[in-house]
């Protein structure tokens, strides 16, 4: 009421005023704005209540949503989240259809997104097997089944997600085919042996290791290169710069690579090795993964190539990008271990190629001394068995200066020496060594086990014939392996066997412990009187003629006990008292 | 018996508060000593007639081994034990004087570790308790039989003879009349040479006693004589060539490897058997504790006949053609054979195929001779090499020397000197010490005969050297070449007729298995573990479950709530975990010594900065 009668005056009233009447507030009737006035108009108050209603439901669905989402999140279950996720998938390949029927453009769009999250997942380090809980399986692994199958999952799920879609080309596609066939092949070895190398992946060890396969690479190649081009060399030599630099970096590889400098190694294989380091950090795993797929078939190539015969041009053509893309790889590790193996298995083969080679080599001991651009220290490492024997058998030896120098001017011992002679000559020409060798390669084989392949006789029709090879256990290292010239017999000597112990006697657990104590001979031609009566006296002597009581605690050594006597003495009182007196008296006596 | 009751009464003085404490230790008495003391028998025996019984019985045993040692005082096996008083101190009672060295002689450990046979390098597995005793009862006896042994070393008081050049003179130089002229007339007797040219180049034996020498010429002489007293037992002429003459485990048996067939004659020269099975035999040779008679044959045949039943025990084609070089190893009785492509093949009768082949020479072997101790075996090939190789197991030459024309025939002494016949001279080596290879730097003798050499062969416990030559046979002097002391029960030169009759029958009781020769002698003290282990296998399969395999952990039972299930498991989880770690670590450990070792091996084949130079 008393706004009713108020007047603005002074000139801050009115603009008090002003600024009221602009806003359209109200200045006589203060209960409702006309905002307010408009809004009760235009809503009852029913609908209002249903919308508070309506909104307030919203707000609890939502919070029940989230709480069941946060409920789902917690739990632990994998399966339960791989069905989840599973059926999500299948959902989203659903739409994806009939987004492509109804609707191509936005189709294509999804797919593109799809390949994005391929990528991503490429360029991460998901499903490598590379996590704290990879490495941890891979240790497990060879103990615990279901460690590798788990790990071989997940290798699966990422081929299965980096897995190029159908869209793309033909070539793509089938290098996505090698790709998986190299981690078929991958998968097992993975497995193995991540935990050979369990003092962890030292870069310099792996170093070393390399150059050294590099090395073995180098061996190889010139037992299959017939000619190494001389090219080649002067191409090595321009490539040397970059691998001085890094060689500032890496004494221990300057080290290795004088020396092979010295002994004038064919270059190529380093070189290109090394510049290959450097593209490797940048490369992709898969590409790695490609490199090494490539490397694997060629090898088997090179092998049958070995097999077969020398390799003509074309397959050392291709020899070479696989030395080249060998570098790469071997930085990995697991990939590192199953290149040494390999190595091994080459060197195996090696060696027998030269045992096959040695009477070539034999003879060209001074062919190898000419000037050729030939590449043979590599080889020696290998072939230092084969040098060894020869050594043993050509050096030579100072010869005796006898004071009686044995006259041969008899006329039956020179005819007997001419023939000798003779029978020399005609031998010359075969080689003992070779013979030998062969001989010694033929027992190795022959002692090795072998493997057996069995077809099962339950096959599906017009199916393809399955064969099963079941690999024959690595028996232990032969005796001879370090003995070049002795073959010495690994057959088990059943005669000898008959006669000795084949079960272990009771306290023994070991035939160690038992052994030990048979070997002691006990008879009179390897002990002296005494020692052999003492250790062939029987437990129990007895004599005859005399009767064997039954054995009383005195006998043993011991006192009765006072109870046993006591207990004596109740059954027949009387006796043993007399007794007792008797033996008092004695006593008392004595 | 009543003597001795009397005789240890001083211990009477003993308090019988002492003879108390040792009553519980002292030895059970045997059941037939209760006889000796009747009237004491009884639930609590006066302690003085105990007493009697225990002091009684270290005296009568050490009577007792006085008897039996002067009974068998010929074996020189026999321990000499120093006397090992018991209580010295009723000995300084009895004589009033004392023993200025109490206790038994302190033996030298070396000696002692000789006769050790048990290997202490291999670590043995953790073992139960009762399995230590057993072990430490092996241990126990072992030493103390060792002891023994080594005690008795001072029974072998024989030196052996030795041959030293004045200052800076050459003992090669040494010609045998000077060593006769130097030696006693025993010993200068028994060099002597029997020249029969008309029959050939002759081929020699010495029997295990090396009393007796049994010679075959070519053209077929055969003679057999005791070599020291030159008596003759048998000379006859087979009318046929004779390759090789061996005797048989005594020197009342001959084998002679004739033309055709291999024939064997006594002592008087009659022939006993013919052997057509072995046909063309080249060489001979006689294992003495197997009783087999080894045969080389120029069909390439190598047979084993047992003449102690006169079965052929073993024919093994070695399919190396024409065979006539053989020898034996004396350690296990393998047998080697030279080859002309080069190498020496070890055969035994147990095995079809050669024990081991080793690669000698470049070209044929023509002598192979092996040491007494087995460890050292002398090739000489057509290449004129002299190679020593070591048989332990390396089988790689330790010393090679190139001879002018070649040596044709090799033998080793029992002290290890080697013997090579090149032509008309043999030439000898001796080694350094006891156990070392004979260096071939310096011959130690040389001896120059009348004609090319055909058989060789050391006199065992002699230091004598039988050659035989075309010329006919010479015995010569070789200081230090022979055993200086020998097993009178075992090989005696001296034996009687009795005493080799009796000998022959405790041989033949021994008489070691044909198919217990192998590289190692003492395989019989291993046992077969692939029996063993097959037989666990079986067992196992047979049982559905491995009986010694550890029980399986089960969690004791704990109260006041502890117990629950969960607990349980969780203790079984605990323990679960800690053995599958347990194995991890042991597989991860054993990986890595495994890439050590690859990368020692790695290392040490590696390429020397030198390696350029070879060529």
């Amino acid at each position: 009421m008393f706004c009713c009668f108020f007047k603005a005056r002074t000139p801050l009233e009115q603009e008090i005023f002003n600024l009221l009447h602009k806003n359209k507030q109200p200045v006589a009737d203060p209960l409702l704005t006309p905002v307010e006035k408009a809004s009760l108009q235009a809503m009852s108050l029913e609908e209002a209540k249903m919308r508070r209603a309506e909104l307030q439901r919203a707000r609890a669905l939502q919070s029940y949503y989230e709480a069941k989402a946060r409920r789902e999140k917690k739990i632990k279950s994998k399966k339960y989240h791989k069905v989840v996720k599973k059926g999500k998938a299948k959902k989203a390949l659903k739409e994806f259809e009939q987004l492509r029927k109804v609707n191509p453009a936005a189709a294509l769009e999804e797919l593109e997104k799809i390949e994005k999250a391929r990528m991503m997942e490429r360029m991460s380090l998901k499903h490598q097997n590379s996590g704290k809980w990879a490495k941890s399986k891979a240790i497990m692994a060879k103990y615990d089944l279901e460690a590798r199958q788990a790990m071989q999952e997940q290798l699966a799920k990422n081929k299965e997600l980096t897995q190029k879609l159908q869209v793309a080309s033909e070539s793509e596609e089938e290098e996505g085919g090698t790709e998986e066939k190299v981690e078929e092949l991958l998968v097992p070895d993975v497995v193995n042996e991540v935990q050979m190398n369990a003092d962890g992946p030292n870069p310099w060890m792996l170093r070393s290791c390399t150059s050294d396969t590099k090395e073995a690479a180098t061996q190889e190649d010139p037992e299959q290169l017939p000619e190494p081009e001389a090219h080649e060399v002067s191409e090595s030599e321009g490539e040397d710069r970059p691998v001085a630099e890094e060689e500032i970096l890496l004494r221990e590889f300057e080290e290795r690579r004088s020396l092979r400098k010295r002994s004038e190694l064919s270059q190529d294989a380093e070189p290109a090795g090394s510049q290959e380091t450097k593209d490797s950090s940048s490369q992709e795993v898969l590409s790695e993964l490609r490199v090494l797929s490539q490397k694997l078939k060629e090898n088997d190539q090179s092998r049958k190539q070995k097999a077969s015969s020398e390799g003509t041009i074309p397959q050392v053509q291709r020899e070479e990008p696989a030395t080249e893309e060998e570098e790469p790889l071997l930085l990995q590790r697991p990939e590192r271990v199953q290149t040494l193996e390999e190595l091994e298995e080459l060197g195996k083969e090696e060696c027998f190629q030269n045992k096959e080679l040695s009477r070539p080599v034999l003879e060209g001991q001074q062919s190898e001394r000419t000037p050729n651009n030939r590449p043979d220290a590599p080889k020696k490492k290998k072939k230092e068995q084969m040098i060894d024997l020869q050594n043993l058998l050509t050096t030579q030896s100072p010869s005796v200066k006898s004071l009686a120098v044995p006259t041969i001017e008899e006329l039956e011992d020179e005819e007997e020496r001419n023939q000798r002679q003779m029978i020399k000559e005609a031998f010359a020409g075969d080689d003992v060594i070779r013979d030998f060798l062969k001989e010694k390669r033929e027992a190795v084989e022959a002692s090795k086990p072998k493997d057996r392949t069995w077809t099962p006789w339950l096959r599906v029709v017009g199916g393809p014939k399955a064969q099963f090879l079941i690999k024959a256990p690595e028996g232990p290292p032969r005796k001879d392996k370090n003995l070049p010239n002795v073959i010495i017999n690994e057959k088990r000597n059943i005669h000898t066997a008959a006669h000795q112990v084949r079960v272990l006697p009771y306290p023994f657990t070991h035939h160690w412990q038992f052994e030990r104590t048979i070997q002691t001979p006990i008879g009179s031609t390897w002990n002296t009187q005494r020692a052999f009566q003492k250790l062939t006296t029987p437990k129990v002597v007895t004599k005859p003629g005399h009767i064997i009581n039954p054995i009383k605690a005195e006998d043993v050594g011991y006192r009765s006990s006072s109870r046993s006597d006591l207990s004596v003495i109740q059954r027949n009182p009387k006796r043993i008292t007399t007794r007792h007196k008797k033996q008092l008296k004695k006593s008392s006596v004595d | 018996m009543g003597e001795m009751e009397t005789a240890p009464k001083p211990g009477r003085d003993v308090p019988p508060k002492k003879d108390k404490l040792q009553t519980k230790r002292k030895k059970p008495r045997r059941y037939w000593e209760e006889e000796t003391v009747p009237t004491t028998d009884g639930a609590s025996p006066g302690p003085p007639c105990n007493k009697k019984n225990r002091e009684l019985r270290p005296q009568r045993p050490k009577n007792a081994h006085i008897l039996k040692k002067s009974r068998i005082s010929k074996k020189p096996q026999v321990p000499k034990k120093p006397r090992e008083w018991k209580n010295p101190e009723s000995q300084r009672s009895l004589s009033g004087a004392q023993d200025p060295f109490p206790g038994p002689a302190p033996v030298p450990v070396e000696v002692v570790q000789k006769f050790c046979r048990i290997d202490k390098s291999r670590k043995l597995p953790r073992s139960k308790a009762k399995t230590r005793s057993r072990l430490e009862v092996a241990e126990a006896e072992e030493e103390e039989t060792s002891i023994k042994a080594a005690r008795s070393e001072l029974l072998l008081a024989e030196e052996p003879g030795f041959l030293e050049g004045e200052d800076g003179e050459d003992t090669a130089k040494i010609c045998q009349a000077d060593i006769v002229e130097a030696v006693d007339i025993a010993s200068a007797a028994k060099h002597f040479d029997l020249n029969l040219r008309q029959f050939g180049p002759y081929r020699l034996n010495y029997s295990r006693t090396g009393r007796h020498l049994a010679f075959g010429g070519r053209r077929g002489h055969v003679a057999a004589l005791d070599w020291v007293t030159k008596k003759l037992m048998c000379e006859i002429n087979v009318m046929e060539a004779v390759r090789d003459i061996r005797f048989l485990h005594s020197e009342a048996l001959l084998a002679v490897a004739q033309n055709r067939w291999l024939h064997i004659y006594d002592n008087q020269g009659i022939e006993l058997h013919c052997i057509r099975r072995c046909d063309r035999v080249t060489r001979l040779e006689f294992l003495p504790f197997h009783f087999l008679l080894a045969t080389a044959s120029e069909t390439g045949f190598l047979t084993y006949l047992d003449v102690s039943v006169g079965k052929i025990v073993a024919a093994l084609n070695v399919r190396a053609g024409r065979l006539d070089v053989m020898s034996q190893n004396p350690y296990n009785a393998v047998i080697h054979l030279g080859h002309s492509n080069g190498t020496v093949s070890l055969w035994s009768p147990a095995m079809k195929e050669p024990l081991a082949k080793i690669l000698c020479h470049r070209g044929g072997v023509r002598a192979v001779a092996v040491d007494s101790t087995g460890t050292y075996m002398a090739t000489s090939g057509l290449d004129h090499q002299l190679k020593i190789f070591d048989l332990r197991g390396t089988y790689q030459p330790l010393s090679t020397r190139t001879l002018p024309h070649g040596a044709g025939h090799l033998a080793f002494s029992q002290r290890g000197l080697l013997v090579a016949g090149m032509g008309d001279v043999v030439n000898i080596w001796a080694g350094q010490g006891k156990a070392s290879p004979p260096s071939l730097e310096q011959p130690y003798l040389t001896h120059r005969l009348s004609g090319p050499v055909h058989g060789l062969q050391f006199c065992p416990f002699e230091d004598v050297l039988g050659v035989g030559h075309s010329g006919g046979v010479t015995s010569m002097l070789v200081p230090g070449a022979g055993e200086p002391n020998f097993d009178g029960l075992e090989s005696n030169p001296y034996r009687s007729r009795k005493q080799r009759q009796e000998w022959e029958v405790k041989a033949l009781l021994e008489k070691v298995p044909a198919e217990l020769i192998c590289l190692d002698p003492r395989a019989l003290a291993e046992v077969d573990v692939i029996s063993l282990e097959q037989g666990k296998k079986e067992r196992i399969e047979r049982l559905g479950y491995d009986p010694e395999a550890k029980a399986p952990f089960q969690p004791k039972p704990k109260q006041k709530g502890r117990s629950s299930t969960a607990s349980l498991v969780k203790r079984k989880r605990k323990v679960m975990d800690e053995e599958h770690r347990d194995k991890v670590r042991q597989s991860l450990q054993q990986q890595q010594q495994q890439q050590k070792e690859a990368k020692a091996k790695s290392t040490g084949a590696r390429p020397s900065a030198l390696d350029r130079f070879v060529r």
